[in-house]
């Protein structure tokens, strides 16, 4: 394989990890502080990415053409819907079944998202299509050998980086990170501490779901198309990203997105009749992960409370 | 033996009697207002024998006299179907009801009993759909053992899964179920030898020569040819309902719970945890995939679109509403989930949500199901 060829593959690759890490930190955060697993995760990705497919829409009527404005405004509107989104989640949902059996957790959330995805494909003008999705960042490109070096990915994959840093700042360098982390580490002396617990729980639901929102319209930038159906299978991708890293460790969780990614990569590269095959070998993946490692790359701790 | 008799028959014998009549009259009602009436009246009428405590009376009675209960059920069923003999339509969803119960029957020994998680209900049943439909194609290949085939390949399929699963626990188990779905989908669509997204005919069963899909006549009266189907599929039901009954008293269904209520402890007493869930997983899938395959023959057609990810998740709900673990309960709960859509045109659509929206509100108010499983009687006649 020529090295332009290959560098191709290396920029798909870190594309999709992006993607996958952004949505599998979201789960390791829910999972740090409330030990839930929240299976709506994913479609409020999908809701999101139609949220700024909407405010695109809305913005265009109004007659602003400004591509820079509209991504920003799109942007800035998703986030923040689905960080209200996904703290109404928490509160209404996921937190008054904290006693429950956790079948009854888990149940539920599988159900809100399904909730959320048939809202989509049923209430989303035409929603069962796949939806275009505009291309608003610049389109230029390098030609370096036989690399094609899209300006719209390199700016993608820098806002990504970005976000991650500004996250592991905001874990490990702010008041309220230092919260986060009390409460995912032991709740009860969090509480004891004068941490406010359903604050931390809201807020940072709201953080993951946003942190979603921007995976989400970063896959409608990306692939140009959105549907009512990426959700689902981001979030059971981005789940799987979260168990290989470890759950509740946001480095193991951005590890795994890239090896998932990597892995994808690979078996699409390696396997002949891949390109039909791709998704059926990333949920083979999955599954095979799970059998392998059921607690990840870096083993969780067991030890059961009798 | 005298103090059996202190619990009356008759009260089960009058609700099975109205709630026939009640299905009856709802399969019959063609008029949309009409439907809604009669789905409003049953409400009003269930909230209403809940209020006046009607409903406790109703299943003491049912639970003490099950057997023979179990006997008028199957003889209203009959009735219910005799009722609507030429009617194709009709007696398509009442096949449907049948087979759906058999499928939740299944997924009740798994996530009921066992609490082995299984989000792919769906696909195991398509898998058994999909063997009927190549078997049957095959010339002088015995019908009757292809429902058995079927079964076996969805048994099959689900001892791929059992070493995730039995490694998983769990939210980590459910999502090697959610990935199986999701992954059988993309395969079948994909997949040209299976006739890809557009699907396969499925030829109708054929026993020594009678076609089901021939329509009946006997002395004058004709009979939809569904009728041969119907009689098949409450068979299977009965034999699958009886089957899980019987393993839910026996000690293997005690060994069930106790690994379902807590693991550590069981295994503690001495209960081979794995042992048991390879049971209940094989167990649930191979009654899922008969059937599956009888339901691929009913239909005449399979398409990966039918076995989706959100069609497993119905099945969920129905083992929810009904009740978990609640084997008659969920009949109950097929009737409302299959019936009511296919009834309310204007739902059809949205039923995907509105199930996923009535299983949030059941988990939210009513964790126990509809129809909660009682208490299990170690004695006849044993209360606690």
């Amino acid at each position: 394989m020529d090295a332009g060829l290959f560098a191709q593959y290396v920029m798909n690759g870190l594309m999709l990890g992006m993607m996958y890490a952004l949505v599998a930190v979201g789960f390791t955060l829910f999972f740090g502080v409330l030990d839930v697993i929240k299976f709506s995760h994913g479609d409020v990705l999908t809701v999101g990415a139609f949220t700024a497919l909407a405010t695109y829409a809305g913005m265009r009527a109004l007659g602003i053409n400004s591509d820079w404005l509209e991504l920003v405004v799109m942007l800035v509107l998703a986030t923040l819907a689905m960080a209200i989104l996904g703290m109404a989640i928490a509160r209404y949902f996921v937190m008054p079944l904290r006693s429950a059996p956790a079948l009854n957790t888990l149940l539920i959330t599988l159900m809100l998202g399904t909730v959320l995805r048939e809202s989509v494909r049923l209430f989303y003008p035409q929603g069962a299509n796949p939806k275009p999705f505009p291309a608003l960042l610049p389109r230029t490109s390098f030609d370096l050998g036989d690399f094609n070096l899209r300006v719209d990915n390199v700016l993608m994959l820098v806002s990504g980086i970005l976000i991650i840093v500004g996250i592991q700042y905001l874990l490990n360098r702010t008041k309220l990170g230092l919260a986060i982390r009390a409460v995912a580490q032991d709740e009860e002396t969090a509480r004891t501490m004068g941490v406010n617990f359903t604050a931390i729980v809201l807020v940072t639901f709201a953080i993951g779901s946003g942190l979603a929102a921007f995976a989400g319209v970063m896959n409608g930038l990306y692939y140009n198309e959105i549907n009512f159906g990426i959700g689902l299978y981001l979030g059971v991708v981005g789940f799987s990203a979260a168990i290989i890293g470890g759950l509740g460790s946001i480095y193991g969780a951005i590890l795994g997105g890239f090896l998932f990614a990597g892995l994808q990569t690979i078996g699409t590269v390696l396997l002949p009749f891949a390109s039909a095959y791709k998704d059926v070998f990333a949920f083979a993946v999955v599954i095979a992960i799970m059998a392998w490692r059921p607690t990840g790359l870096i083993r969780e701790k067991i030890s059961e409370r009798v | 033996m005298e103090k059996k008799e202190l619990v009356k028959l008759w009260p089960a014998l009058v609700a099975l009697t109205i709630g026939a009549a009640y299905v009856t009259a709802l399969l019959a009602a063609e008029r949309q207002q009409m439907i809604i009436t009669l789905l409003v009246l049953g409400i009003a009428a269930a909230v209403g024998a809940a209020w006046f405590g009607i409903w406790d009376a109703v299943s003491r009675s049912f639970s003490e006299h099950e057997t023979s209960m179990g006997i008028f059920t199957l003889a209203a069923t009959i009735a219910v179907a005799a009722y609507f003999h030429d009617n194709h339509f009709v007696l398509l969803l009442v096949i449907t009801v049948l087979l759906y119960s058999v499928a939740t029957l299944g997924l009740n020994v798994q996530f009921g009993y066992a609490g082995v998680l299984n989000f792919a209900g769906a696909s195991f049943f398509g898998i058994g759909a999909y063997t009927s439909a190549v078997l049957n194609s095959q010339p002088g290949f015995p019908h009757l053992l292809v429902l058995l085939i079927g079964g076996f390949f969805a048994a099959l399929a689900g001892s791929i899964l059992l070493l995730p699963v039995l490694r998983t626990r769990g939210h980590y188990a459910a999502v090697v179920t959610i990935a199986f779905a999701l992954l059988f989908k993309t395969f079948l669509e994909v997949n040209d030898v299976l006739g890809g997204p557009q699907g396969m005919q499925v030829k109708g069963m054929n026993i020594l020569g009678w076609s089901f899909n021939d329509n009946i006549e006997i002395g004058g009266v004709s009979l939809s040819f569904y009728m041969n189907y119907f009689v098949l599929s409450l068979m299977l039901l009965a034999c699958a309902f009886v089957l899980v009954r019987r393993l839910e008293r026996s000690w293997i269904g005690l060994n069930l719970d106790a690994l379902r209520l807590d693991e550590t402890a069981a295994s503690c007493f001495g209960i081979d945890i794995v042992r048991w869930k390879i049971t209940a997983f094989l167990i649930g899938n191979f009654l899922i995939g008969i059937a599956g395959a009888l339901f691929g023959m009913v239909g005449g057609f399979v398409a990966p679109n039918n076995y989706t990810f959100a069609d497993s998740l119905i099945l969920v709900s129905i083992l929810l509403l009904g009740g978990i673990g609640n084997s008659w309960g969920l009949m109950v709960a097929t009737i409302i989930v299959v019936v009511v859509p296919e009834k309310l045109q204007t739902i059809q659509e949205y039923r995907f949500l509105l199930y996923a929206a009535m299983v949030i509100a059941v988990l939210l108010f009513r964790p126990e199901g509809l129809l909660p499983r009682p208490v299990r009687q170690y004695f006849p006649g044993w209360r606690p």
